[in-house]
């Protein structure tokens, strides 16, 4: 490896690949991720790509990009800014200009700012680094269309083939700034091309061809160097939340000793967790690609009742599809998981950008007093983590949960650390006594106000139940007043009595924090960096961040009041500021919301800490 | 099975008293469901009876067996998961014209082309009877009902060609009051795997009375009706001389024994054969222009959903070498932290 003229030493470092939707960009992002990590730092990494499969070429709305945090610290954000920006035409470095961070570095694809991609990018002129105000940057100015071509010149392949490879040329010169081993990308298209040699071949050269490039260019440019971080002992792997929620519904299943059954309509940015699941017949997974959301989860609660764990999974629209079928599994008291992988709306709205805008909604939108457990995952490898608990707490508690992430977390990835299973709870399942001769369907266990689950193909426990409302002594139907008030309440009073298995809730950082900050869901790795790092700068904040929505857990109450600034910050108007004051309403509370199909930036969020705690 | 263990038809009776209107279709109809179930040798507990919203959606209620009453249209769809969850259970879906039809369409239709193995039965009494008397999907041109007090302007479906239509492999018509013959009908439909469809004319005595008349009624139901059985040759009439011939490419009544037409020119139905040409003319067939045809119109093998994925599960786990969980995560791109 030749001498480096110019070496930055970092904690961390926040690189953007970007280009047009045809560049590759995805995979380039992915592999280089994948060799970060490798190297031991704490990655954290999150897509951006069009809703349109082929955007037009050139333009803004066509920039898909990938962008990668690595750090020796832990890292909990994709990152706000970039350090290192990779742009493969005029649109992306248009496109992410004003995501740069001052002083950063710029690799831009000359080849192909010409006067036609420029005009499409929106330029007016023909130097775009002066348009977009980044003369101040570092900016290697890399003839990539034109390097590829050479490098591949000899090797017979097709012009289509050649510029293809464009992708892993960039990447090479990525990799030569970070210092960074081409081992573990060549190993992968070894294996992904194992069938065609000479694309291979070409692969390789051009990568490696692009990180003597950097070693040429050299003394234009600096190299970063980012220590491997400090990480707990283990194996790992990288995985995206969307995937982490179909593994624990398969931990799921296998501490419950039940079939896992999902039934399912593809939508955007939920499908990968159909489509995971879907490869997963190694392990007995049945999936139902239904004709609709609703055939998605009637499905489900079909296979609810036959004795299977059984799980639906959506977005915002799809949720809305449901309503009526979850209110059947809350009379029915069956257990089920709803998933929903929050996307921008109202209606199709921003498919596939992130917002929390549907907690309303999962917790209320649907007729009657219809009351089912809401929870929340709070990074992509947590998702793991929440899917299993939803699936727990929903059968041993006999009730529909709705798990809601969101399309940050979906498909956002972290390092996840191989959990031992052995180490995980047994889920219990609460199957009916056949010997038990006061038994009903309705029967319910005093302590958790549940009732308990009888399967079809056992003789004995016959039983019919449905949508009308139940006898709270027999479960025959009953229009009885009084009855109904009753069981009305029992079911709410059912889904509170789960705050008794729920864990409390946490705070983190200055007990006597001037400013407590509210957040929940998919927010907690910019909320928490935001305060961690404002308490390192001498502030005195702490975080209190919700997983369990309803129920609360037990000491919500009682952590809010020991505060008198709190701000609750979200990705929509504010439904959970509302939610907590519905339920407290004593408690005041400022609010932070964004609803730009975008997540938070830490530096916003510092920004307006900063204000209130001069205020 | 052993004689003495069978389950008797009134064992298949809830405790739940039958609050359909007196003189209602749907009683025939629980009546014939119990008996045919108790010829198939069924246990109560292999059973589970689902069914949507309607009166005719009622009927797990009186069961003695599992059930589930589920919500408006929805039934084919909790029906179809609880078949591929436990493929064991005999799965039987009660719906009605406007469940099945209108709100139900689509997972009606679905079902169907899935090739589920769950027998549906389709109370059509061309209304909506819950909902005390609105128009249905299947209700005649120009029907007069509470919400078309001028008649519709709307065709009806006919669910025989809605069902073939949709790539249906079992289909057959009944009349409520004919328990005998409904009981074949269920017992066929039982024993054909794969979604099976039973359409039974019944009567709603309070918001539709005697619509399916002109053909049930015992006086002329011989005339106005045809009894298609497999094998058999085309054959109705009180005097059992008319039948069916083909004219051209459309069915054509002819009276046996005039034109010089012998029992020798009459259609044998081949309720078998995969091409759906002559079932759905059979099925379309509309009294006063023909005889409404009864029985078994549709009845063929094809791959079945719910076996199809037993199959495809056994046959990836035997070949794969992920047996568990814990093998899943160690599968692929793994690193060592150390
Ligand atoms: C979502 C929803 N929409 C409307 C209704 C009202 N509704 C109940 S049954 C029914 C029609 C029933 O007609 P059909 O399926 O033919 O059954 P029948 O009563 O005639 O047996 C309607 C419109 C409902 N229960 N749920
Ligand atoms: S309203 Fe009609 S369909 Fe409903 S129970 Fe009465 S007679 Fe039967
Ligand atoms: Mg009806």
């Amino acid at each position: 490896m030749g001498k480096r003229s110019k070496v930055i030493e970092r904690d961390e470092v926040v690189v953007r690949f970007s280009g047009d939707s045809g560049d590759g960009m995805q995979l380039t992002g992915t592999l280089f991720s994948y060799t970060s990590a490798i190297f031991g730092n704490d990655i954290s990494t999150f897509p951006d790509y069009p809703s349109e499969i082929r955007a037009p070429q050139g333009t803004i709305s066509g920039v898909s990009g990938f962008q990668v945090h690595f750090g020796h610290t832990e890292v909990y954000t994709p990152g706000d800014y970039c350090d290192v920006l990779v742009a493969m035409n005029p649109a992306a470095l248009k496109a992410n200009a004003k995501w740069m961070k001052p002083g950063g570095t710029v690799v831009l694809d000359v080849d192909s700012c010409d006067e036609k991609n420029l005009r499409k990018a929106g330029y007016e002129t023909n130097d775009p680094i002066a348009e977009s105000k980044l003369r101040d940057y570092n900016i290697v100015k890399a003839p990539i269309t034109t390097l590829t071509k050479e490098s591949l010149k000899d090797m017979g392949l097709d012009n289509k083939s050649i510029l293809r490879s464009k992708n892993m040329y960039a990447l090479g010169l990525v990799y030569w700034l970070f210092d960074r081993s081409l081992d573990h990308t060549k190993e992968y298209i070894k294996k992904k091309f194992a069938k065609n040699q000479l694309v291979v071949d070409a692969n390789v050269k051009v990568l490696d061809d692009g990180y003597n490039y950097g070693n040429i260019i050299q003394a234009l440019t600096p190299s970063y160097h980012i220590h491997p971080a400090d990480i707990k002992k283990g194996k790992y792997r990288n995985l995206s939340g969307n995937v982490a929620v179909a593994w624990g519904f398969l931990a799921a299943a296998e501490k419950s000793g039940l079939e896992l059954f999902l039934g399912s309509y593809p939508i955007t940015p939920a499908t990968e967790i159909l489509q995971e699941l879907s490869a997963r017949k190694d392990l007995g997974v049945k999936v139902f690609q239904a004709e609709d959301e609703i055939a998605g989860i009637c499905t489900t609660i079909g296979a609810s009742f036959a004795g299977n764990l059984a799980v639906t999974t959506t977005s915002g629209p799809g949720l809305a599809l449901k309503g009526e079928a979850i209110g059947l599994a809350v009379i029915a008291e069956l257990p089920i998981v709803i998933v929903n992988v929050q996307r921008g709306g109202p209606s199709t709205g921003l498919p596939t950008k992130t917002e929390q805008s549907d907690l309303m909604q999962a917790l209320y939108g649907r007729n009657g007093e219809s009351p089912a457990v809401v929870i929340a995952a709070s990074s992509p490898t947590n998702c793991f983590d929440y899917a299993f608990y939803a699936a727990k707490i929903a059968v041993e508690q006999m009730t529909p949960v709705i798990l809601l992430t969101d399309g940050f977390l979906a498909n956002g990835t972290q390092p996840w650390r191989l959990p031992n299973m052995e180490e995980w709870p047994k889920i219990e399942v609460p199957t009916a006594d056949v010997n038990d001769k006061t038994w009903h369907p309705y029967k319910r266990d005093l302590e958790k106000m549940s009732r308990s689950w009888a399967k079809p193909g056992v003789a004995g426990l016959e039983h019919r139940i449905g949508g009308l409302e139940k006898d709270e002594h027999s479960g025959a139907v009953s229009h009885d007043a009084l009855n109904h008030q009753r069981m009305v309440e029992i079911r709410e009073e059912k889904v509170q009595k789960i705050a008794n298995v729920v864990p409390e809730l946490e705070l983190l950082g200055d007990e006597d924090a001037d400013i407590l900050v509210v957040g929940w869901g998919g927010t907690f790795g910019h909320l928490f960096t935001a305060v961690d790092e404002l308490q390192s700068e001498g502030h005195k904040l702490a975080l209190a961040h919700f997983n369990y929505i309803k129920p609360l857990p037990r000491n919500t109450y009682e952590v809010l009041k020991r505060y008198n600034k709190i701000v609750v910050c979200e990705l929509n108007l504010g439904q959970f500021a509302d939610y907590l004051t519905m339920n407290f309403p004593d408690i005041q509370t400022l609010r932070f919301n964004k609803v730009q199909g975008q997540p938070f930036t830490v530096i916003e969020l510092k920004e307006h800490f900063k204000t209130l705690l001069e205020e | 099975m052993a004689e003495n263990c069978q389950v008797k038809f009134t064992e298949f009776k809830s405790d739940q008293s039958v609050k359909w209107c007196p003189g209602c279709g749907d009683h025939a109809i629980l009546n014939s469901v119990q008996k045919a179930m108790a010829a198939l040798g069924y246990k109560k507990e292999e059973v589970a009876v689902i069914s949507g919203i309607g009166c005719s959606s009622r009927f797990p209620y009186y069961m003695e067996t599992y059930g589930f009453h589920t919500i408006h249209g929805r039934g084919s769809a909790v029906a179809s998961g609880v078949k591929v969850a436990n493929p064991e259970l005999k799965v039987w879906q009660i719906t009605g014209d406007g469940d099945a039809l209108a709100i139900g369409g689509n997972h009606f239709i679905h079902t169907i082309r899935r090739n589920i193995d769950i027998n549906v039965i389709l109370f059509n009494n061309q209304i909506y009877g819950l909902t005390k008397g609105q128009y249905s999907p299947t209700s005649k041109r120009g029907f007069i009902s509470k919400t078309s007090p001028f008649g519709t302007v709307e065709s009806p479906f006919r669910p025989g060609e809605l069902c073939i239509g949709a790539r249906g492999q079992f289909f057959a018509r009944c009349i409520d009051t004919d328990i005998k013959h409904s009981v074949v009908m269920l017992e066929e439909a039982a024993r054909h795997e794969g979604t099976s469809i039973v359409e039974v004319l019944q009567n709603c005595v309070i918001y539709n009375d005697k619509t399916h008349n002109a053909i049930t009624d015992k006086k002329h139901s011989t005339d106005r009706t045809i009894k298609l059985e497999h094998g058999q040759p085309m054959i109705f009439g009180k005097e059992k001389n008319k039948g069916l011939m083909l004219d051209g490419l459309n069915l054509k009544v002819v009276t046996i024994g005039e034109e010089g037409i012998t029992e020798d020119d009459i259609l044998v139905h081949d309720a078998h054969c995969d091409d759906i040409t002559l079932h759905l003319k059979l099925a379309d067939m509309e009294y006063p222009e023909y005889p409404v045809a009864l029985g078994v119109i549709r009845s063929v093998q094809a791959p079945v959903y719910d076996q199809c994925i037993e199959e495809q599960l056994e046959a990836v786990q035997e070949k794969s070498k992920i047996k568990s969980f814990t093998d899943l995560i160690h599968s692929g791109d793994v690193w060592d932290v150390e």
